[in-house]
């Protein structure tokens, strides 16, 4: 961009074409009063407080709207302007009803700060009296509140809905001296369109729009930020947890415009899902059970007991009866602490985590196609694609704040989303085209998409020539894949493939997004070779904004695997099975190492039924809900002979322990997160973990060293010295390199700046190979007693098994409890009315739960949400794995629905 | 034209006809395709104007936005005469509160509301821009100016 160079206050600068006067004069470090200014908007000119003099014009300009040009000779601050903006806040200030002393914005409000900067009278001031507000749109709503009094008309939050969240869910209502903001015809915000993302909180200048949660628990001036790394999803949204330091609360969240990578924006979870760090049933205390029954006990005995036990249970049945479940939830430094236990403590390679069920198949798939199993780009990259291919992921559910990126590429930059889902996401509202799939027909459909692009000569010829191998193997196999074959098996019509495979292999940058959709099948890697075969043919792989891109959903599942919490790789995706490798690993940590790779999560869980695992140790997972086919999950948490679980909740799992170790929350302790994108964030302490709760990694070290192995770190920022000295892809990474902004891996050194997208030059296993992949249907068909294809997922609101996000009001008042969605025609056959309870059935255990009638799920197909206690759509899924990545296979079971 | 109020079934064939008669509706048709479906509707009823936002895609929230900001629109029910009455400064010192109160007088109904037989709503409104007429009322086009409390009854029976 053009350098512009211009004068302010007498003061020459540089600012770049394009810029408003506002704009380059924040970037330069100069503040130009504004209140309906926010960089994330379209600039509106709405308050006039930024008033400018330019020479050689005759009047004054508003600085948000005006462009810079070379020689502009512009004032900010001259007596006259400094005039107009006074009256301008004086006048805000007769109709402003409310008194600083009592808001809770209370130091954070612009409107505040400009009364004194500009000493508006304490007459105009003092008349502001509060006085009793008629109900308005979030009148009873537990997320945030509006106060018509304090609000300026600025307009901002009604634009950050429109032009940033895109719900437009808000308008200003009547005009002159009764504008206010509110919804269509003032209906309550949780029946509006509303997704509860609280951007219009983040935006507002004022203490108008504020979180009903936070409300009375610390006026802003009073509370600490922590920046540190959101605890839910994969996005890794930058928050700033807002702390009271005198009641060691958490009060609410904030995120600073201009961050990497969510630019302040949040999604409901981030924003109101952290109620459950001061909740009271927070595990305070280690719990012994006796009889059957949990006692409190000191962290001395709790300890010792462990040890004792996990050390007998070697002794007796060895070091392969014993397997560990660390954590997506838990950091970095925490998940190799608690690998490097199982593995040169207890000797065995028996440690998995939650990634088994979401994301095994992307790795094992992406290793065989390319060589790594991460996201190949970058979240800001979808702003600039051409085309974003969404299979199999929700993505404005899931990963909401890099779907605003999509949504951002589609509005503003003609982007072309195109989408395979069996339902009509919200995101479909956003794509030039989307077909549905039959659940476990991927394969099928993405040979038709290259059966279509090899016919039709749309493949790149010279990215297949120079960069991969076995292009033949491709040819071959999707020869005969027509869109007419794949027509009846995955029920889209012949010419819809045609033209989707035209869409995707004509654009100059396409991007592949899934999740798991494509993953959780008993035929997960395959869908995953698929995927990796279409970025290759048609050469979207190694340059911007192209990529196959797997959404990882925890928050750090990316770091958990990344560190080894898998029971073939040691840190930094490094075989077991490589002889070399345990050698450096063996000499690292000072141990013998298993030499062979250990069971995976579902199988740990079978273990139990044959007595080959006796002893179970779970830091932060809770597979007493999240694993398929429950029924069988819940004996085997029953039957094993030890089981500890460290949490910091008493989570369903925990109730089958035999030890309960509590830990500190992500809000109490240091470490840090990897994203989606690969990139290694902080994550900061802003409160002390409640009673005697401990941090994970600490409380792993403590039974190391009972156990006989010495193992300890002055703090969290050692352990990542440890990794970056063992792992290459962590190499240079450290606390002081990541303090402000997070470096994505591989980052092989201190000098090295982090990978932006992977493959640029080279696969990493040198070239990109091309798999040949046959469809498999599912392994559960259709039947005449259960003749509805389940598939279960996520939605917005709620998080995983719900431990975190149901403890929050503001997600509980909008999405109390789960639900099955059906067909509308499906309904009025089996005659069920919309919110009416229903048990749906599968060969494996029953379910009660409302239903909800819709037609954004075709005919014969069902979907349940997983997060519910009361209603586990695991009761009814099939534990059928993937031959190779051992995922199970959630997105497909045969069911029934009956009314009740 | 028919009368509408609540307990009238919803009937979207006016609103196909007016959708289908302007082709490529965007935003900004929006105040023309309000001012139909009110004149088909008598008032901009919630469901109609949701259906209406479905189908165009216009937000539902923009369309109440404008709906709200000109006083033109209705909400609500809405008799088949609009009596406005001026509450401006100038037609307040003329005598507009004794005017008003002898409307309340003759229609039985406060500002804001609407007779049972849906004859008329009752409006105030701040100021009409014409001042040298004070008091003075409007019914739907027609302006009375000068008035005096005794000539309300007789302009308001005119009314069918
Ligand atoms: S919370 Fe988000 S979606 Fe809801 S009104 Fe505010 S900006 Fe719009
Ligand atoms: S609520 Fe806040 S952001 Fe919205 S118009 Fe009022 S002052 Fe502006
Ligand atoms: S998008 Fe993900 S990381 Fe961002 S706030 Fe929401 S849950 Fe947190
Ligand atoms: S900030 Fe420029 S007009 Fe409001
Ligand atoms: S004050 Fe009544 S017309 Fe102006």
């Amino acid at each position: 961009m053009s350098e512009i160079k211009f004068n302010i206050n007498g003061k020459q600068i540089t600012g770049s074409g394009g810029q408003t006067i506002l704009e380059a004069a924040l970037d330069n470090g100069i503040e130009i009063p504004n209140l309906c200014h926010d960089p994330r908007l379209v600039p509106s000119g709405a308050c006039r407080l930024c008033l400018v003099e330019v020479e050689g014009l005759n009047k004054d300009v508003t600085a948000c709207t005006h462009k810079i040009s070379d020689g502009m000779v512009v004032s900010s601050e001259s007596e006259e302007v400094r005039g107009i903006r006074k009256t301008i806040l004086e006048l805000l200030f007769t109709e402003h009803q409310g008194q600083c002393a009592t808001c809770d914005d209370n130091g954070e409000c612009n409107l505040q700060r400009y009364a004194y900067e500009y000493q508006v009278s304490d007459e105009i001031i003092g008349q502001c009296q509060p006085v009793e507000h008629a109900d308005n749109y979030t009148t009873g709503n537990k997320a945030l509140e509006y106060d018509p009094g304090k609000c300026i008309r600025c307009g901002r939050c009604i634009r950050i809905c429109d032009e940033v969240q895109m719900d437009t869910a808000l308008t200003f209502m009547n005009r002159a001296g009764k504008t206010e903001v509110t919804t269509a015809f003032e209906m309550p915000l949780n029946e509006s369109t509303c997704e509860l993302c609280g951007q219009c909180i983040s935006t507002c200048p004022t203490g108008a729009l504020y979180e009903r949660y936070a409300k009375g628990k610390g006026a802003c001036q009073d509370l600490k930020r922590t920046m540190t790394t959101c605890a839910y999803c994969g996005v890794g949204c930058r928050i700033e947890l807002n702390t009271n330091t005198k009641t060691n609360q958490y009060v609410r969240s904030t995120s600073p415009v201009g961050i990497i990578p969510n630019d302040g924006n949040l999604c409901v979870k981030g924003r109101f899902g952290f109620e459950f760090v001061n909740s009271d049933e927070r595990l305070t205390t280690p719990l012994i059970k006796r009889d059957g029954k949990f006692e409190e006990a000191t962290w001395d005995e709790a300890l010792d007991l462990v040890a004792n036990r996990l050390s007998e249970i070697k002794a007796k049945h060895g070091a392969d009866s014993i397997g560990g479940l660390s954590s997506a939830k838990c950091t970095n430094e925490d998940n190799y602490v608690f690998q490097k236990f199982i593995r040169a403590v207890i000797g065995t390679n028996n440690v998995d985590h939650c990634a088994r069920l979401c994301h095994a198949s992307t790795v094992a798939g992406l290793i065989k196609a390319f060589g790594s199993g991460a996201m190949t780009n970058s979240i800001d990259e979808f702003k600039k694609a051409d085309c974003v291919f969404v299979i199999g992921s929700n993505t404005t559910e899931a990963h909401p704040v890099l779907a605003l990126k999509i949504k951002d590429g589609v509005v503003n930059n003609g982007a072309r989303v195109i989408i395979a889902d069996p339902r009509e996401i919200d995101l479909v509202r956003f794509s030039k085209m989307h077909i549905s799939q039959k659940p476990g027909t991927d394969v099928a459909l993405l040979n038709a998409i290259m059966n279509v692009i090899i016919s039709e000569g749309l493949e790149d010829k010279k990215f297949i020539e120079d960069r991969t191998e076995d292009y033949q193997l491709l040819v071959e196999a999707v020869k005969d894949c027509t869109p007419e074959w794949a027509e009846p098996i995955t029920t889209i019509p012949a010419d819809d493939i045609r033209e989707f495979a035209r869409i995707f292999a004509t654009a100059s940058a396409a991007s592949i997004v899934y999740s798991m959709g494509i993953t959780q099948h008993s035929t997960g890697t395959d869908n995953v070779l698929s995927v990796a075969n279409l970025a290759m043919l048609t050469g979207n792989v190694g340059r911007e904004c192209t990529g196959v891109n797997p959404l990882r959903g925890q928050n750090n599942v990316q770091g958990a695997c990344d560190l080894g919490a898998l029971p073939n790789v040691y840190p930094g995706y490094q075989s077991v099975e490589i002889e070399a490798n345990k050698d450096k690993f063996e000499a690292a940590w000072n141990a013998k190492l298993s030499p062979t790779k250990g069971q995976t999560v579902v199988e740990l869980m079978h273990g139990v039924e044959d007595g080959s695992i006796r002893g179970l140790y779970f830091m932060g997972e809770n597979p007493a809900l999240s694993d398929p086919n429950l029924n069988r999950t819940r004996k085997s948490l029953e039957d094993v002979e030890f089981l500890v679980v460290q949490d910091i909740f008493l989570t369903e799992s925990a109730q089958y322990a035999d030890v309960v170790l509590p830990a500190t929350s992500f809000a109490e302790k240091d470490g840090t997160f990897t994203n989606t994108e690969r990139r290694v964030q902080r994550v900061r302490k802003a409160l002390d973990g409640p009673g005697n709760s401990r941090d994970d990694w600490q409380i792993v070290c403590d039974i190391a060293n009972r156990m006989g192995y010495p193992m300890s770190f002055a703090d969290a920022s050692a352990i990542t010295d440890e990794i970056a000295g063992i792992s290459p892809i962590y190499g240079g990474i450290s606390y002081d390199r990541i303090d402000d902004v997070g470096l994505q891996w591989p980052c092989l050194d201190k000098n090295h700046p982090g990978t932006k997208f992977l493959h640029k030059d080279g696969f990493s296993r040198g070239k990109g190979k091309f798999h040949a992949v046959k469809f498999l249907p599912p392994k559960e068909r259709e039947s005449k007693d259960y003749p509805f294809v389940l598939t279960t997922g996520r939605q917005l609101y709620q998080f995983h098994t719900g431990t975190m996000s149901r403890k929050s009001s503001a997600i509980d008042q909008k999405s109390p409890t789960g639900y099955v969605e059906i067909n509308t025609a499906d309904a009025k056959r089996l005659g069920i009315e919309d919110g009416e309870k229903v048990e749906v059935s599968s060969i494996r255990g029953k379910v009660v739960t409302p239903a909800k009638v819709t037609d954004t799920i075709n005919t014969g197909w069902i979907f349940m949400p997983f997060h519910y206690h009361e209603a586990p759509a695991n009761m009814l899924t099939i534990d059928a794995l993937d031959p190779v990545a051992k995922i199970p296979e959630y997105k497909a079971c045969a069911a029934a629905v009956k009314k009740i | 034209m028919k009368v509408n109020n609540k307990q009238v079934v919803l009937d979207m064939r006016p609103l196909d006809e007016i959708l289908s008669s302007m082709p490529e509706i965007s935003q900004g048709d929006l105040i023309p395709l309000l001012q139909q479906i009110q004149s088909r509707y008598g008032y901009l009823r919630r469901d109609v104007v949701c259906e209406m936002s479905r189908r165009t895609k216009i937000a539902v929230s923009r369309i109440y936005g404008v709906a709200t900001f000109y006083e033109q629109f209705h909400l609500e029910p809405h008799g088949r005469h609009t009596i406005k009455c001026c509450r401006g400064t100038a037609c307040h010192v003329k005598g507009a509160p004794e005017i008003t109160e002898a409307i309340t007088r003759v229609t039985g109904v406060s500002p804001g509301e609407t007779t049972d037989d849906m004859k008329f709503t009752f409006e105030t409104v701040a100021c009409l821009g014409t001042c040298f007429l004070a008091p003075v009322i409007m019914i739907d086009d027609d302006y009375f100016g000068h008035l005096t409390v005794n000539k309300v009854e007789g302009i308001i029976t005119n009314y069918e």
